[in-house]
């Protein structure tokens, strides 16, 4: 998310909006957005139905036992279309800001 | 009779160790190139491993001027453990995710849904195709969906 961050002009203007989805409250997410400096929507989903719509619940991983979002990353076309998919294999390895530029520049 | 030197290799190389270990979610995890692949971390590691492995010839090789027959082998131990631990997060439990066969594939339409946005507004994924981005009048090209694990 940092990553995305620090290139969201260019990713914007390409005219791509990078959105944030978690299990987190929305005052929890916009206390990290205001600690973090994220100025893209971040959005909530407490009932994992999203979450669970894209197959990607991990059950009992939270910090409590709660279930969370394997991390994951989608870019989705103005059709609603998926134009790239990122299932990473280890949590600790996110897709990188140069990526998503280099995503984002594809998409015509 | 002469005091036996104190044998500070073996304290830190056991305090490099932990720091090996808590520099990591604290420090390292802030840069993809020091994230990804955890090379500072083990930078620190071996240099506290060699530390204690110096401290340790000293404490039996050098007995008679050094310190640390005792504390050699418990710090040793502990450092140990807490590379090990280490290791366990990076190379095992960081990689115990779902498979998600059944996430939407390139191709494929993405599945709508509703949530709340920070300001408890609802948004769609069509809400979000549909608005303009900022210090733009046309809507966007696409979207990235960015799913995270949350930190709460």
């Amino acid at each position: 998310m940092r990553g995305v961050q620090e290139r969201l002009g260019e990713i914007e203007q390409l005219g791509v909006r990078p959105v944030a989805i978690s299990v987190d409250s929305p005052e929890e997410s916009k206390e990290l957005c205001r600690k973090a400096g994220y100025t893209f929507p971040f959005l909530s989903d407490p009932n994992t139905t999203a979450i669970r719509a894209y197959d990607l619940l991990h059950k009992g991983a939270g910090a409590s036992g709660h279930d969370v979002a394997r991390p994951a990353e989608f870019l989705i076309d103005s059709n609603g279309v998926v134009r790239w998919v990122n299932l990473t294999e280890d949590f600790r390895v996110r897709a990188r800001g140069d990526e998503f530029l280099a995503q984002a520049k594809q998409l015509k | 009779m002469e005091q036996r030197r104190r044998n500070w290799h073996l304290w830190a190389g056991f305090l490099l160790c932990v720091l090996g270990l808590l520099s990591y979610p604290l420090l390292f995890v802030r840069w993809p190139v020091t994230r990804d692949v955890p090379w500072a971390n083990f930078v620190i590691l071996a240099v506290g491993l060699g530390l204690l492995i110096s401290g340790l010839r000293r404490a039996y090789g050098q007995s008679q001027q050094f310190q640390g027959r005792i504390a050699g082998p418990i710090l040793g131990v502990l450092s140990l453990a807490v590379v090990g631990f280490f290791c366990f997060l990076v190379f095992f439990a960081s990689k115990q995710l779902p498979k998600a066969a059944g996430a939407p594939k390139i191709g494929d339409k993405a599945p709508e849904f509703s949530l709340r946005d920070t300001n408890n507004n609802e948004a769609t994924l069509a809400s979000l195709l549909a608005a303009p981005l900022p210090n733009s009048a046309a809507p966007p090209k696409g979207v990235f969906l960015i799913f995270y694990r949350g930190y709460w």
